[in-house]
């Protein structure tokens, strides 16, 4: 391996770093939105709009990203909507992922036992305040592995936004590889990088589910 | 004295089981009436009919003369006003003893805070937990856990408080400090239903004895002569079951 074209390779991994990283943190957002909204709607079984979250799941939890992408960035714009590729980047994960949040959160609302329920409603709480005081917060305390999971799942999935021209980290090593052939070096760096994003995410979130199963549970 | 809650021609159907026959029942202010019958026989579904956790099929529950069951819309206004302890211990696991105090005080009724806490720590210094206000559930023993349950349920100044075998679920050592609790509530006026096999408890907190059986109240009366001159034969067979000679 040439240090010296490490170096010089470096700034531009750095920037697709941070690309990644923000596409990564928005998306992954949206995600967390979506989820506990249709996981909302599907806990109350709402009209319609349960329904509408179970097809929503379904269909974009079993088609890949690389499809949904596609999907959104050249299929869009043939019915007059235009979108750049960061935002593309941003919807896609989004949506992806708040299928993944959904099915975690439903699982975390499920496994509340049901005198949990009860007991807020006798002290006096709506269904509302029951909801957001008493069994969405224990049902996500049950749903971070999950979650954590999740995130890590769709920091990595973000290496097929190089298909919708996004300058990302496997975009940068594609593009390096083409242009000058220094492969070792282009992948070392692409493999650094992407661990050096998800291992602080893997620890931390290791900490945060030791911590709240210790709060909730004691073990 | 004056009647708080009224219940009258309560039917109450799991589709073709019926566990509660036209129950009619008033308990004044002031009044600890203690509901025993065997397992199964419908004691908690009572107790969850009268604060709306159940729709019934028939009758009416009434509270210092509104009905609240069936209710029309605002049944969480209803249940501010009854408290109610199961007998799995149900506090907030992700919650302190203190804010599983306060969080309904303050989110239902929109209590100040501070207020809110200085109740809360009178009444847990009453049952002897002060020094437990930051501790999880998890840390707490089974009595220590219902006994911030009942507090709980104080903290919303129920007009009757529904107690169901709350002593059941806890080791035979922890159940005196929780009845303890209950005895000292029953001294002050408070109105209670509760349902206990404590028989022993019951004789000494009941002000009237029910004996639950077939879906239908068979005998009720003071401690007394429930006990010692019961009139049907199957409170007789009942009351048996518990002794062992
Ligand atoms: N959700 C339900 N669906 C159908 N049947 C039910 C339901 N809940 C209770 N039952 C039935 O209603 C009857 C009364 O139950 P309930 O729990 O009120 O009895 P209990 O007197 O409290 O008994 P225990 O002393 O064991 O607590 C039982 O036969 C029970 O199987
Ligand atoms: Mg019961």
């Amino acid at each position: 391996m040439n240090a010296e074209v490490l170096i010089s390779y470096f700034p531009l991994y750095g920037e697709a770093f941070w690309l990644t990283v923000r596409i990564g943190l928005i998306g992954i957002g949206l995600a967390f939105v979506i989820g506990i909204v249709t996981a909302f709607f599907s806990y109350f079984k709402v009209p319609f709009f349960s329904q509408l979250s179970k097809v929503y799941i379904e269909l974009f939890r079993n088609t890949p990203l690389l499809v949904q992408l596609f999907f959104i960035y050249f299929g869009l714009p043939k019915i007059g909507i235009r979108i750049s590729a960061e935002v593309c980047g941003v919807v896609g994960l989004g949506l992806l992922g708040g299928s993944y949040m959904a099915e975690g959160f439903r699982s975390g609302l499920e496994a509340v036992p049901k005198s949990q329920t009860e007991s807020a409603l006798a002290l006096g709480m709506t269904r509302g305040q029951m909801f957001f005081n008493v069994i969405f917060p224990e049902a996500f305390s049950l749903s971070v592995p999950a979650i954590v999971a999740n995130i890590i799942f769709l920091l990595k999935e973000t290496s097929v936004f190089s298909a919708i021209s996004l300058m990302d980290l496997m975009f940068t090593a594609k593009d390096l590889i083409g242009l000058y052939y220094n492969t070792t070096e282009a992948l070392f760096l692409l493999v650094l990088f992407y661990m050096v994003m998800l291992l602080p995410v893997s620890i931390l979130g290791n900490v945060i589910e030791k911590k709240v199963r210790f709060k909730m549970f004691g073990a | 004295m004056e009647e708080i809650l009224n219940i009258s021609n309560l039917t109450k159907r799991y589709d073709d089981l019926v566990v509660l026959d036209h129950v009619n029942l008033s308990v004044k202010k002031g009044e600890v009436i203690v509901l025993v019958g065997t397992s199964g026989c419908g004691k908690s579904t009572f107790l969850r009919c009268i604060n709306a956790l159940e729709k019934i099929q028939e009758g009416k529950v009434s509270l210092d003369g509104e009905v609240i069951n069936p209710a029309g819309g605002k049944l969480n206004t209803v249940r501010e006003r009854i408290g109610m302890v199961f007998q799995s211990y149900d506090l907030f696991p992700h919650k302190t003893v203190l804010q599983n105090m306060i969080l309904a005080p303050v989110k239902v009724k929109k209590i100040n805070k501070k207020e809110a806490e200085k109740e809360a720590l009178a009444l847990l210094d009453r049952v002897g937990l002060l020094s437990k206000k930051d501790s999880y559930p998890h840390q707490l023993s089974g009595g220590q856990k219902q006994r911030v349950a009942i507090v709980r349920a104080l903290m919303m100044h129920p007009e009757v408080l529904l107690l169901d075998e709350i002593t059941a679920a806890l080791d035979p050592e922890m159940v005196r400090e929780v009845l303890d609790v209950v005895i000292s509530l029953a001294r002050e006026g408070r109105t209670m239903i509760i349902v206990t096999h404590e028989l022993t408890f019951a004789r000494a907190v009941a002000d009237r004895m029910i004996f639950i059986d077939g879906g239908k109240i068979v005998e009720e009366g003071s401690p007394e002569e429930f006990f010692n001159h019961p009139k049907t034969d199957r409170l007789k067979k009942f009351l048996d079951s518990f002794s062992y000679d």
